[in-house]
């Protein structure tokens, strides 16, 4: 029986077109820019300087404060400057160039295929080596790992929940790895329930992955607690609060965290990071990224160092296609358009889209039909053509009373809007005010 | 490789369109329309086909030289909207005064409020209402179905089973009496008796809902809870009084309940948001219609029933919301 999240939902084009291939190393760049924010909180505090050697796998800044995270050289080589690049969000930020010199990695690092089952340090080592391993949440959002498992005094956690969803249109970067690091991923599980104290695992993989569903649960049955459930194919399966809803039946209050249910939710890859940190001693320098796209020559799913440029990726797919459009870090529904073919990869790159020009333009907006279709796909129950409504009129007010916080930004809306409405644009902006507006509140 | 095109996601959209819904309505009417046309001949297709047509002109003269904007009547709602005033007129009704309706339910139902979207009302039954009050002899006769496909304004007239029913009652006549005048359900049910051009075949109209909810056009929770609504209201007037009351299939089979609660309560513009609204909206529309019938001085009460209604959209939509994800907190 394959289990799903109510209410709401759509089903846009799947498109994944790299479904099946296999991972291949990308090679490294001749230089990298390792961006410093690449994860939700503050900006580490950077440990080299211009000139230094560094060695793959070299900590290279410092997490500064609760929430934030380490970085890590991806390659060897000289550090050339630290300045700002553009990077996905399109404004110019601090990142560490560096020109690559061969390929030597720091001598702790584990680089035998051999796998480990034996979880050796106790949890609060677990904990304290996820921080030092950098590990941010791999899905997307990259809020620092080590975070999610030091829970407040008296919080217990029951269940695990792990995304294995992966709903998002054209990405097959978790489904690769689900089917080839499968036992890796279930020992970054089981690594994770212990450092939680927990007993029981639900992994949720999207029906549209029968050959992932299967693997897994074959795999899973030499790991006690974990449960592999198959889920039917709807958008935003992976967002938290609806995997939440679909495993364990569970609704996240407005506002919360999962922990408010009970629940802790990683990502398969993040698991798979957890994995090489703890096991191999490897800390967080390299993904899978899906690069894809209907006119790239060979898209693939590739291992990449992160800080390796977009160009260097979209080379090895066989070039940019004439007819480009647009370029997007991500899938269609949530990804970022990108403006620049040197935006580095990072920690949360799960894919890069290319998509052809008739593709990359937005239809013409008409009035609203009041057809409410945008209500019934809502995974959060709001009123997207009220939330616009009010946000044409900046009665931002308003909007927080309808909740317009709650929305995670999946697009459902603008999706299956009739009148091609952009509703999202106009809940982001009134989600950006009403957070101005509760800061002047507070003060 | 040309300039890149930067966006806010989703960067991909459904094949949803307005043209399509509007589209997809009058696919879904079609089936009445040929009951229609099976039973009252030529003369529905002339009277459908000039409202249709008039509604488009209308809709374009205004947008163009009074709201000095772009027409959007290649969006299909104009067609529906005359489709639809077409379907609730008796097909003898002469031209001009297809055309006086259209003009009045595209200029004062729709376009004097700032075109699709913005109506409160239902612009069909505003022209409807408009040509029933202004015009009360022309809209209650009625050709008789069958008699002659060929004929327009000439045709042999006859009632509809409501307005003998409710003769019959004012007169004091017994129920089983009264329907000794009216066709059987069967009868009825296929749309032979007498009535507007579209309300007649509730067959086919039910075929046009079929169609509606595979297409996911409309959902079901509207029409469903009008038809529910006046089924127990008048169950209930039928079980306290047998001989003064018809049966509720009498009820749903005759006037213009199926065509009103299938195709005009459901106008997106003009009916609820959200599905506890809807049901608030569909239970109004049918408790004022059995109302109407029953206690009132016309035989048909749907037509009032959605207009009211529609006049409260806007307040069950202010106080009537969704359920919000994660609203109530089942922890356990």
């Amino acid at each position: 029986m394959f289990k799903t999240f109510r209410p709401g939902g759509i089903h846009p084009s799947e498109n994944k077109l790299t479904a099946g291939s296999t991972i291949e190393e990308l090679p490294v760049p001749e230089q990298v820019s390792i961006p410093l924010n690449q994860h939700i909180g503050a900006a580490p505090k950077v440990l080299v300087e211009r000139g230094d050697q560094v060695k793959v796998g070299q900590l290279i800044a410092r997490g500064e404060g609760f929430i934030s995270a380490n970085i890590h050289s991806s390659v060897s080589g000289k550090v050339l400057k630290i300045a700002a690049v553009v990077d996905m969000s399109g404004y110019k930020r601090n990142a560490i160039s560096i020109k690559v010199d061969g390929d030597e990695w720091v001598e702790e690092i584990d680089r035998s295929p051999e796998l480990i089952t034996e979880i050796a340090l106790e949890r609060q080592e677990i904990v304290q080596k996820i921080n030092q391993s950098g590990i941010v949440g791999m899905g997307g959002a990259t809020f620092p790992s080590h975070v999610k498992l030091s829970l407040p005094r008296g919080m217990k956690v029951k269940y695990l929940i792990v995304n294995g969803a992966e709903c998002e249109p054209y990405l097959t970067s978790d489904h690769i790895l689900m089917m080839e690091k499968a036992d890796q991923i279930l020992v970054g599980a089981t690594i994770i329930m212990k450092a939680l104290d927990v007993e029981k695992a639900f992994i949720g993989i999207e029906n549209n992955k029968p050959d992932a569903i299967d693997h897994m649960s074959d795999r899973a049955q030499h790991y006690p607690g974990i449960e592999i459930q198959g889920l039917r194919v709807k958008y935003p399966q992976g967002g938290e609060k609806q995997l939440i809803k679909a495993l364990i039946n569970r609704e996240v209050p407005s506002g919360g965290l999962p922990i408010d249910v009970g629940a802790v939710v990683f990502n398969v890859g993040t698991l798979f990071a957890t994995y090489q940190a703890i096991q191999k001693n490897k800390p967080l320098f390299e993904r899978v990224v899906t690069s894809t796209g209907k006119n790239l020559e060979k898209p693939g799913n590739f291992m990449v160092r992160i800080g390796t440029p977009i160009s260097a990726l979209i080379e090895a797919c066989g070039g940019l296609p004439e007819n480009t459009g647009k370029i997007i870090s991500g899938g269609t529904m949530m990804g970022k358009a990108l403006n620049s073919l040197e935006v580095p990869v990072i920690k949360g790159t799960s894919g890069l889209l290319v998509l052809p020009e008739a593709e990359s333009r937005r239809k013409e907006m008409q009035h609203c039909i009041r057809c409410s279709k945008c209500i019934t796909v809502c995974p959060m129950g709001l009123e997207p053509y009220l939330l616009m409504a009010f946000g044409e009129r900046e009665l931002f007010e308003r909007m927080e009373e309808e909740k317009a916080t709650d929305c995670m930004e999946c697009g459902s809306c603008n999706y299956i809007c009739p009148a091609n409405r952009h509703l999202l644009d106009y809940i982001r902006l009134g989600k950006v005010e009403i957070n101005k507006i509760r800061r002047l509140r507070k003060n | 490789m040309g300039l890149l095109t930067i966006s806010p996601s989703p960067h991909d959209h459904s094949s949803e369109s307005v043209p399509k819904l509007m589209y997809g309505v009058i696919i879904a009417l079609l089936p009445a329309f040929l009951a229609s046309v099976y039973f009252f001949g030529i003369s529905t297709v002339i009277i459908t086909v000039t409202a249709m047509v008039s509604c488009v002109i209308f809709e374009f003269l205004i947008q163009r030289y009074l709201m000095k904007e772009k027409p959007a009547i290649s969006n299909g709602s104009a067609m529906v909207t005359g489709m639809l005033l077409a379907f609730c007129l008796p097909t003898n009704l002469p031209i001009w005064l297809v055309i006086l309706g259209s003009f009045v339910a595209i200029s004062v139902g729709k376009m004097s409020f700032g075109g699709l979207g913005n109506n409160p009302f239902n612009p069909a039954l505003v022209g409807r209402v408009f040509l029933f009050i202004s015009f009360p002899v022309q809209l209650t006769s009625w050709p008789e179905p069958g008699v002659n496909h060929f004929a327009y304004l000439d045709a042999s007239t006859g009632a509809t089973p409501l307005s003998i029913m409710k003769e019959g009652l004012k007169n004091r006549e017994s129920i089983s009496h009264i329907l000794l005048d009216i066709p059987f359900y069967q009868d009825m049910f296929m749309g032979n008796m007498g009535g507007s051009a579209g309300e007649i075949a509730a067959a086919a109209l039910l075929i046009g809902f079929a169609y509606l909810l595979i297409r996911k056009i409309i959902t079901w929770h509207i029409p469903v809870s009008i038809l529910l609504t006046v089924t127990i209201f008048t169950g209930i007037m039928w079980l306290i009084g047998p001989t003064s009351n018809p049966n509720p299939l009498f009820h749903l089979l005759s006037g213009g309940l199926m065509l009103g609660a299938i195709f005009m309560a459901t106008d997106y513009v003009t009916s609820p948001m959200n599905i506890k609204g809807m049901w608030i909206y569909g239970v109004g529309i049918g408790i004022i219609t059995v109302v109407i019938r029953i206690f009132g001085a016309y035989p048909e009460g749907v037509q009032f029933a959605i207009l009211i209604m529609n006049a409260v959209t806007p307040i069950i939509n202010k106080y009537v919301k969704p359920r919000r994800f994660g609203e109530e907190v089942s922890n356990g």
